[in-house]
């Protein structure tokens, strides 16, 4: 009996140990991913510098080549905004009307109903972009190129549109019953109740929403890849096409690549700064949710 | 503060309902938008699914090419992320939830998983491209394909299983701990029989979004004209969305028709995945009352 209460404990350490390490995983991914990209990218870093990547021109794999980033990062800028002008207001509204107007059986059906949105691959909503919407848009605005960051945007915003109203509908449902009964009670309608009070309210868990929509929107690719066309353009204007810094990564890898080239060791640096404008925004993000879901 | 106190009664009722008109406006934009891409890929895509399709390999024809080496690739690539992912995502989550102390330890940890959930996947390309294609040396394979994507969709089962652990009053532990069961009896025989429902629901959407991924697959190398059938976890792969990617980045409109096809089976995949998964989260909320 003794014995096998023995055994017991030294097999119960060593799932715990198990368990602990599955665990660590998430943290040595982590370090994975930051040091891979880092050693990938540290020989271009050694032979060209940081200077050039101030310039305006991207052109790393030319006989002349250079290596500004700003053409990327305006395309993924400008894609990245117009993602969010949908995504935003939209998202923020469904959550509203989810929490606060929809009746307990409507909301059954539409939360799913709009997740379904989310489950949509990318690549399909690429389709969707360059063969329904492009076209689509070319009726209203017949100068519009076949590769635009216009379209790419919207159905990027359609895209995370769920996202944000299941984040922001979190936030607010988790306000207490109280701030709303008080607020009825005083005679305001559901609009200056949601408004005045549940918005303010979970206002910490509103902002992480449109934090990480931020960092999914940055992070897209394949919608980019497929309809905004593949050329590096500095220009903010919408109709034209661009190339994103996650674009840029697809189209390099698609293409015969050696190892540690100059154009193998330009991808991990647009994955390094990808990675770390995201860690930011994924980690600002998450501290503000924490902050909502303890405040009360 | 209160300037609605100026207004009458009349006009604050009536911006009421027109927030609420607004709001099912755009519901019902994103509604159809969803409808819209469902539609037109079916009306272009379907004409286009037959046996052949379904059984041939990639063509220079539109009209000769087939989906065989894409589904097939998908499904090991599949299997491979679900080994990796499930045993180690549910772990993970079984021990941030009902063993970890609270310390800095176990909250560094934390904020590396929400980290991994919202790091880009095309990052996670990247990290698969240095670290298991040129220094473990795996190559443009199965496995690392599998690797790769059980890497990403981790965060979703660790996430799945800790809320459905949360989800399990304590006095269940309680009991099992009264009679001298010990932490891990406790887990086994009582906490992770409970949480069956929910871990599923996550696994299911794990499984539906690796098989929809792309760009992490396109970075590791996967190819788009393969003329044979994968036979072991080491030989080079496709997958349907790599194969409907490159329809789709074809000019001519017979390749559109394909792709469109491929995304109509994607779509039918990942949908009807999402939809079991909801069924069974609806049906364990609805049978468990603690």
């Amino acid at each position: 009996m003794r014995f096998r209460r023995r055994q017991g404990l030294r097999l119960e350490g060593l799932i715990e140990a198990g368990l602990a390490l599955a665990a660590f995983l998430a943290v040595a991914v982590t370090l994975g991913i930051a040091g891979t990209l880092l050693w990938e990218a540290l020989p271009f870093f050694r032979e060209i510098g940081v200077a050039p990547l101030f310039g305006t021109e991207w052109a790393p794999l030319f006989a002349a080549p250079r290596y500004g980033l700003l053409p990327l990062l305006s395309g993924t800028l400008v894609i990245t905004a117009i993602a969010l002008l949908v995504s935003v207001p939209v998202g923020t509204i469904l959550a509203i009307y989810l929490s606060e107007y929809a009746p307990s059986r409507a909301r059954e059906i539409l939360k799913p109903a709009l997740e379904l949105l989310s489950a949509v691959p990318t690549v399909v909503y690429g389709y969707f972009a360059l063969l329904f919407v492009t076209p689509l848009l070319r009726r209203f605005l017949p100068d519009l190129g076949a590769f635009n960051m216009l379209s790419a945007g919207l159905v990027m915003g359609l895209m995370i549109v769920p996202y944000v109203s299941s984040l922001a509908e979190d936030a607010m449902r988790s306000v207490p019953m109280a701030l709303r009964e008080a607020s009825y009670a005083m005679g305001a309608t559901r609009l200056e109740t949601s408004v005045r009070v549940v918005v303010p309210a979970a206002f910490s868990g509103l902002v992480s929403a449109y934090v990480l929509a931020v960092s999914r929107a940055v992070g897209e690719t394949m919608v980019v890849a497929i309809a905004a066309g593949m050329q590096p353009n500095l220009s903010l204007d919408p109709r034209d096409p661009a190339q994103t810094v996650t674009s840029y990564i697809v189209q390099v890898t698609l293409g015969d690549l050696p190892h540690g080239s100059i154009g193998y060791q330009t991808i991990f640096v647009a994955g390094l700064s990808l990675f770390f404008v995201t860690l930011a925004f994924n980690i600002g993000g998450h501290f503000l949710r924490r902050r909502y879901r303890e405040a009360y | 503060m209160s300037f609605e106190s100026t207004l009458t009664v009349r006009v604050r009722r009536w911006r009421d309902r027109a927030f609420l008109a607004l709001s099912l406006l755009c519901l019902a934009l994103s509604l159809v938008a969803l409808a819209a891409l469902v539609g037109d890929l079916a009306s272009n895509g379907l004409p286009r699914i037959d046996r052949a399709f379904l059984t041939s390999f990639p063509s220079r024809f539109a009209s000769e090419a087939g989906l065989l080496a894409a589904w097939v690739g998908s499904l090991f690539v599949i299997l491979v992320t679900a080994a990796l992912a499930i045993p180690i995502g549910i772990a993970a989550g079984v021990y941030l939830e009902e063993d970890a102390p609270k310390n800095l330890w176990t909250n560094s940890l934390e904020v590396a998983m929400a980290n991994l959930a919202g790091v880009p996947s095309i990052v996670f390309g990247l990290m698969a491209l240095g670290l298991f294609v040129y220094r473990f040396g795996l190559g443009q394979s199965v496995l690392t394909a599998g690797l790769t994507l059980g890497l990403l969709v981790l965060p979703i089962v660790v996430v799945a299983t800790r809320e459905s652990l949360r989800a399990i009053p304590g006095y269940i532990r309680e009991a099992s701990f009264a009679v001298g069961g010990s932490k891990w009896q406790t887990i086994r025989h009582h906490v992770l029989p409970y949480s069956t429902g929910g871990i599923l629901t996550g696994v299911i959407v794990a499984v539906s979004r690796a098989l929809g991924e792309t760009a992490p697959l396109v970075t590791v190398g996967a190819l788009t004209f393969i003329t044979f059938l994968p036979t072991s976890v080491m030989d080079p792969f496709t997958v349907l969305p790599i194969q409907m990617f490159n329809w789709v980045s074809r000019p001519q409109e017979d390749f559109h028709a394909n792709a469109a096809a491929a995304g109509v089976l994607l779509l039918l995949l990942t949908l009807s995945l999402n939809g079991v998964a909801l069924c069974l989260r609806y049906r364990s909320r609805k049978r468990v009352h603690w």
